[in-house]
């Protein structure tokens, strides 16, 4: 593991990460050990909230030498909606259509983890292909996450055709989506304990139309980008972070397998069956930006292998939902037609099936990290306090701490490198 | 790689507005001249917060393609821009912000609010969330949805293009506008 | 399902031993212990939660190097707050709940800044929501909301809604 990250934070020269221009930053590092540190003058530059190049609304009042940042100071919030006072609110069913709007890169993820969070709570264990149709979603979701992220580096370092290329295959994720859930973007996918309806033939012909098509497509991307002389110039050793400050400042995710951390939740706490999977984590070890790029990339093929494999392997028997009729919504035509299921539809429609008491923390691997909701129930309709664990809340505080000493064009794409969404991030 | 490209043979020109002609001249009012111009090169200033944001980025993106309808560049800076895109929640604290935004914009402007969030708060009907961006700017034109697909956003831009193309050279002196600024607290 | 029996022992496990430990290095710390849907949660005693902390994290053998959450709750009678920290040693995967409750007339617990950076904003976020005054802390201010605001919007006592809000009136609902 490189341990490159700038861990004194006083001088922030010492780490100067060599950006653009070696022989310039160099220089600085001799001025500043010459000069005393009072007589420098820092011009301060508002970078945000509204900034094009911040991608969501982050503002950063930043210290500058230059063209080198010396202090930054980040402010959120600029979108805060009170999630976790809405979740109290709301029955557990409705609470689906919050978390869609957490990392709305890849809402099928937060659906399905929320999902999994409830169905933890009431003891339902779901059937093996329900786990598998599951699998095959959140990982359609982590691509276009990665796709977004990926793409949009390469838009932030000049290269938009990059974008261009890589969005229609996002198009043909969301097509897959439409087929299932109707929507695009927020999705609402699955209901607890379950889907809402039967894959269509359609879907699975999509599907394997992605899977077949995709590859070209990544691989042009790829060609496009990864050993690309300028994008390697940009990237490489940009915004570096050391494995030991990552962990320190609770990093997860691709963020910090970039810096050399092979921890993936869905191997280390499997859930939705992942423990039948056969797939690789991809680790970088300099935590820079071409790592968390690469990263990334990897993690897209990793993604298409799990989705064959779980195309392979998915058991015949099982349905498209779990037994429980509390929580899942009967069909139509039993609700008119049985007594029972016009009960239990009406419970679920006003939020009064029984919960147990309890608290639950489940976690998922969704596009940033450890997506964790923290849920405890006091038995009543709404969930008593809701907690999401929001991965880029957590590591975007580390942000000052990685653009110290480097240009302001290198912060730019450190961050969009970090995927910082704002909609996770602000709640 | 995709689908068959289809090619277009038949270049569509926009209309002409109403005007009198003959051999060799055409003769129409400035106002309508003007308003062609402006309506099919609007330069939109994509205020981009949240999920609606993303739906912009497909919009913009290569199977959408805005640039179709004379938005190719976008203006990130509000002082040339004609067209505030307010896509995604506005919170209470960003609202200074895009209300700051708006003021720097020059005349003639346009406002399209995209998503219910912008028009209404959505479903964030909360102690943080702004209820609707028109508390505290004008707005042209709404854009339903959760987020709205891009062909709603597209329709949402040629309504603003509507009103471009017919607006009155006078409008914005007139002191209807001004009222109508003065009630947001401007100028 | 063998699997998670061993699992569940493990946990039991662990939180027998992690008992043991405070109780042997602070005396009187842990109020309580148990485990919730496979978390082993920790009552510990507001006095002691940066001394029972700062044992977990240095500790060699649990070595809870990572702090996944922290956040705070009101309890369900209104008059105490809490804070929650979910801890994880990544290498040997555990995971462990401590809780801390205290008086909401004075809430007051020490910062765990000085053993995970990390902790910071969700430091601040919890100070935000409940007003949890945390002591030593860098730079305790609102990161979410205005900084103007004079409520903590997550208490139980304040609304959720919007309150200068208009257009709800029962006008519009035909009411």
């Amino acid at each position: 593991m490189a341990k490159k990250g700038n861990k004194n934070n006083k001088v922030a020269d010492t780490a100067v990460v060599e950006p653009v221009s070696k022989k310039k930053a160099t220089v600085v590092v001799e001025n500043n050990s010459e000069e005393p540190e009072e007589e420098k003058e820092y011009s301060t530059l508002n970078l945000g909230p509204t900034h094009p190049a911040t991608h969501g609304i982050f503002q950063n009042v930043l210290k500058m030498d230059g063209e080198i940042i010396h202090e930054a100071t980040p402010t959120v919030g600029y979108i805060h909606r009170a999630f976790e006072k809405l979740g109290e609110r709301r029955p557990f069913y409705q609470i689906t259509t919050l978390t869609d709007r957490l990392n709305y890169c890849s809402s099928p993820i937060n659906n399905i983890g929320w999902h999994m969070t409830v169905e933890k709570l009431i003891g339902v264990k779901v059937p093996k292909r329900i786990d598998y149709m599951r699998v095959i979603i959140m990982e359609l979701a982590r691509i276009s996450d990665h796709l977004v992220c990926n793409s949009v580096i390469g838009v932030d370092t000049g290269a938009m055709t990059g974008f261009l290329y890589i969005f229609q295959w996002r198009e043909k994720i969301y097509d897959i989506y439409e087929s299932i859930c109707g929507a695009r973007l927020t999705t609402n996918i699955g209901r607890i304990g379950g889907f809402e309806r039967e894959w269509s033939q359609k879907t699975w012909d999509l599907i394997d139309a992605f899977l077949r098509d995709y590859p070209e497509g990544l691989k042009e991307f790829s060609n496009l980008l990864e050993r690309n002389k300028i994008f390697m110039d940009r990237t490489v050793n940009c915004g570096p972070i050391s494995a030991k400050m990552a962990l320190e400042y609770s990093f997860t995710g691709p963020n910090l397998r970039a810096a050399g951390v092979d921890y993936d939740v869905r191997v280390a706490t499997p859930y939705s069956s992942y423990q039948d999977f056969n797939f690789i984590i991809p680790v970088g070890t300099s935590g820079d930006t071409y790592d968390r790029f690469m990263v990334r990339q990897e993690e897209m093929w990793q993604s298409m292998e799990i989705i064959k494999q779980a195309i392979k392997n998915m058991p015949k028997e099982g349905g498209f939902h779990a037994d429980v009729p509390e929580f899942y919504l009967p069909p139509k035509e039993e609700v008119y037609n049985n007594m029972e299921a016009l009960i239990y539809h009406f419970k679920i429609v006003m939020g009064e099936s029984d919960v147990p008491v309890g608290e639950v923390y489940h976690c998922v691997e969704g596009g940033n990290g450890e997506l964790g909701y923290y849920l405890v129930s006091d038995g009543g309709r709404t969930p008593f306090r809701l907690h999401f664990r929001r991965p880029c809340f957590i590591y975007y505080q580390a942000y000052p701490e990685m653009i110290k000493g480097s240009m302001l064009s290198d912060a730019i794409i450190t961050m969009s490198s970090m995927n910082v969404i704002a909609g996770e991030l602000d709640a | 790689m995709g689908k068959q490209l289809q090619k277009r043979t038949k270049l569509e020109m926009a209309k002409l507005p109403d005007g009198l002609e003959g051999p060799g001249f055409f003769a129409t009012k400035l106002e309508g001249v003007i308003g062609l111009a402006r309506a099919n090169s609007l330069w939109p200033l994509p205020f981009a917060t949240s999920c609606c944001g993303i739906e912009f980025m497909a919009t913009m993106a290569s199977d959408y393609d805005l640039a179709r309808f004379g938005s190719e560049r976008l203006s990130f800076s509000p002082r040339q821009a004609d067209m505030l895109m307010v896509m995604g929640t506005i919170a209470k604290k960003m609202g200074p912000t895009l209300r700051q935004v708006y003021e720097q914009m020059a005349e003639p402007k346009w406002v399209l609010s995209v998503g219910a969030c912008a028009s209404s708060g959505g479903i964030f009907d909360t102690y943080s969330v702004l209820q609707g961006i028109d508390r505290i700017i004008p707005v042209d034109v709404y854009v339903p949805g959760c987020p709205p697909r891009p062909e709603q956003i597209i329709e949402g831009i040629l309504k603003i293009q509507e009103l471009a193309k017919n607006e009155s050279f006078r409008r914005r002196n007139s002191d209807e506008y001004k009222k109508l600024l003065n009630s947001y607290g401007m100028e | 399902m063998s699997r998670f029996e061993n699992l569940k022992m493990e946990k039991q496990d662990l939180l027998n031993k992690i008992t043991e430990k405070l109780n042997e290095l602070t005396p009187g710390a842990v109020e309580k212990s148990e485990i919730a849907y496979g978390f082993p949660v920790f009552y510990i005693h507001k006095d002691k939660i940066h001394e029972a902390l700062t044992i977990l994290k240095n500790d060699p053998e649990f070595d809870f190097h990572f702090l996944t959450d922290l956040t705070g709750i009101q309890s369900a009678d209104e008059k105490q707050l809490g804070v929650i920290y979910h801890l994880h040693n990544m290498p040997k995967n555990y995971r462990v709940r401590i809780k801390t409750y205290f008086d909401i007339n004075k809430p007051e617990i020490p910062t765990a800044c000085d053993l995970w950076p990390g902790a910071n904003w969700m430091e601040r976020e919890t100070f935000d929501f409940y007003g949890v005054k945390f002591k030593g802390h860098p730079n305790l201010k609102r990161i979410l909301n205005v900084d103007e605001m004079d409520i903590f919007p997550l208490r139980k006592e304040y609304p959720l809604e919007d309150q200068s809000r208009e257009d709800k009136s029962d006008k519009m609902f035909g009411r």
